[in-house]
């Protein structure tokens, strides 16, 4: 009903120079006004879409022709509604700058690489991983307490008090009681501040800084103490080689096979060059569902160098260091 | 001549002594050739003729004799006596080199060569074992550090990370048996019923809206603060064309749901937003109007 209301009013302000049609008609009769309408809106559509290259400066309000003018306002209205589509937010990780290094998962060279480096004996099953924790000279309270907790955490892990005794003498020693891994926890001003984690049968060696560290009770929420049962490990967003072998690293602290049982899974969480990790506890509720409740002490990493062999810091051979003035100029280049 | 008394009561007591620092309890010398370190009559260099000193230069000791000759001289006021590296034989030497003079500075000057070979003993010693190196912090760059790790712990969203992995470990099956949620059953059921709720909701649509066409209307008109001819002409209109649009409602209403849009366009009076609500119950109204080329046909009927 409205619609027959409008195509009247229009009919009779239409224009006469474009009436020439209309004019034949008589205003009662109104099915050949809606024809003649509807031909006229298609030739109006016709000629707008064949003449979209208007004069930038063009706007709808020039057009004096009524109708026309209604039915350009309402294709651009059409027009806006359809907007362009949602735009992707810039995010760091969308921004970071590529890097060359970042790992094909099937890169045969990193596969063979992966095969024949320090951990293929651990990957390949030969070895089990034993852990000695030690720390720098005279630990403070919350450094024991550390480690006494990363020694919880990790199955066979044992924790020694340094006495003021040299890595290099003490190496040799762990080698040949069967340890894979050495960790040493630097402390400054009663603070961890340094970890240096050394793969023990010639193996890398790998510094990092250690930042906002939080022991057990200063958790909140926190579950109870984690079991003896063998963690699951989580390594997320290790892209690069040097990531990979940090991430292997990492891994090969751990026992292979993880009993579920337990329900416990370890995490190391690279974000922006920083290692987050955090020691849960899961459960899942139903399938679309996991709860998790955090243990253990959290801490983060962050990488200061890589170096070959056991730890020598005078003669090791580095495979990366950190370099402040050239890696941290542009703040979209990570390098784990 | 030197007059040592002179000297001594002028600077150590009544006037000023550039090299005396003095505390709550004891006056220190602080000159380089004093043999005790203290400001006292007998201690003093500046004040006594006759004195000796030990001092080591980079690992070797030197015993220093003043020579008051020399007092106009004082760049060659001091002998300097090259001390063996063998503690006993060094006492010797200064047994030998200060014969005859008083008690009190070969003593003292014994006592300070071993206070020297002892401190350069422990020297040699703590070089052997690990030196604790310093390493300097920027400020700027730790604050800036602390910072860029709180954004990154932000955009890391761990929680949620790690869920999302102990899910897809769920469901790529690597915990087995112990967890018996049936995944792969329950997907399909999910789909399965997705299909059949769409199926059913077009169904149910068709048969609420004839059932509740009714009481609909009595809705409308409660609602309507506007109360609009066109609004009045809708429901006219309506009720003279739903029996001719009944059996063409079910095969349009899916059309009817797309063009929606279309529909409010073409009604530009606006009062497409009020018919909201109305047009879902009025379902044989809207087809009239959301086809442009239908209502001409239509309206022309009537």
């Amino acid at each position: 009903m409205d619609s027959t209301k409008v195509t009247t009013s229009e009919s009779v302000s239409k224009k006469k120079g474009k009436t020439k049609k209309l004019k034949q008609k008589i205003k009662t009769d109104e099915a050949p006004v809606q024809e003649m309408e509807q031909a006229e809106i298609e030739v109006t559509e016709n000629k707008s879409e064949s003449g979209a290259c208007f004069p930038p400066t063009f706007s709808v309000s020039e057009i004096k022709n009524k109708q026309r003018r209604h039915a350009m306002f309402l294709k651009l209205k059409e027009e806006k509604r359809k907007a362009p589509p949602k735009e992707v937010p810039k995010t760091i990780e969308n921004q970071r700058i590529y890097d060359e290094t970042t790992v094909n998962p099937e890169d045969e060279e990193v596969a063979f690489d992966e095969g024949t480096d320090e951990f293929s004996a651990y990957f390949n099953r030969l070895t089990n991983p034993k852990v000695l924790i030690t720390t720098s000279d005279r630990p403070r309270g919350r450094t024991v307490r550390f480690c006494e907790q990363l020694a919880t955490m990790i199955p066979h892990a044992h924790v020694y008090y340094r006495r003021g005794l040299a890595l290099k003498r003490v190496i040799p020693q762990c080698i040949s009681r069967g340890f894979t891994y050495l960790m040493v926890i630097n402390e400054d001003r009663k603070v961890p501040n340094g970890l240096v984690l050394c793969h023990l049968p010639d193996g890398p060696t790998a510094h990092f800084k250690v930042s906002s560290v939080r022991l057990r009770k200063e958790m909140k929420r926190r579950g109870k103490d984690p079991t003896e049962h063998v963690p699951e490990v989580i390594l997320n967003n290790f892209t690069t080689r040097l990531g990979h072998s940090i991430g292997r690293m990492f891994a090969a602290l751990f026992p292979h096979d993880p009993q579920f049982v337990g329900r416990q899974v370890a995490t190391f969480h690279n974000q922006r060059d920083f290692i987050f990790f955090r020691f849960h506890r899961y459960i899942f509720k139903n399938e679309k569902k996991v709860g998790i409740q955090e243990l253990g002490p959290r801490f983060t990493l962050k990488l200061r160098s890589l170096q070959k062999g056991t730890f020598d810091s005078k003669f090791g051979e580095y495979e990366w260091v950190h370099k402040r003035h050239e890696m941290d100029s542009s703040r979209r280049k990570f390098h784990l | 001549m030197q007059h040592d008394d002179v000297i001594w009561d002028l600077i150590g007591n009544k006037s000023f002594c550039s090299y005396k620092v003095k505390t709550k309890t004891q006056q220190f010398c602080r000159n380089e050739y004093n043999i005790t370190g203290l400001c006292n009559r007998s201690s003093c260099p500046l004040a006594n003729s006759q004195y000796a000193t030990v001092r080591e230069e980079k690992g070797l000791c030197y015993l220093y004799m003043k020579v008051i000759e020399r007092a106009a001289f004082p760049a060659r006021m001091w002998e300097k006596v090259k001390l063996d590296r063998n503690y006993a034989k060094a006492l010797e030497q200064i047994d030998e080199n200060l014969i005859y003079w008083p008690r009190f500075i070969r003593h003292k000057c014994k006592q300070r060569l071993t206070k020297i070979t002892q401190y350069l003993i422990r020297i040699r010693k703590l070089t052997l074992k690990r030196q604790r190196k310093l390493v300097p912090l920027s400020r700027k760059v730790e604050r800036r550090e602390k910072r860029r790790e709180e954004k990154a712990l932000i955009a890391a969203q761990l929680e949620n990370a790690i869920e999302k992995e102990l899910l897809d470990r769920l469901k790529q099956g690597t915990y087995g048996d112990i967890y018996n949620f049936p995944i792969h059953a329950f997907d399909k059921a999910m789909e399965k019923q997705e299909e059949d709720t769409e199926s059913e909701e077009e169904e149910e649509e068709d048969e609420e809206e004839s059932g509740t066409r009714e009481f609909v209307a009595e809705d409308e008109f409660e609602e309507s603060d506007l109360s609009d001819f066109e609004d009045m002409n809708n429901l006219k209109g309506s009720s003279d064309e739903e029996e001719d649009d009944e059996e063409v409602s079910s095969e349009e209403e899916e059309t009817e749901e797309e063009l929606e849009e279309e529909k409010t366009k073409a009604k530009s009076k606006g009062k497409a937003p009020l018919k909201g609500p109305i047009r879902k119950k009025r379902a044989y109204v809207e087809i009239e109007y959301e086809q442009e080329t239908e209502p001409a046909q239509k309206s022309k009927a009537t």
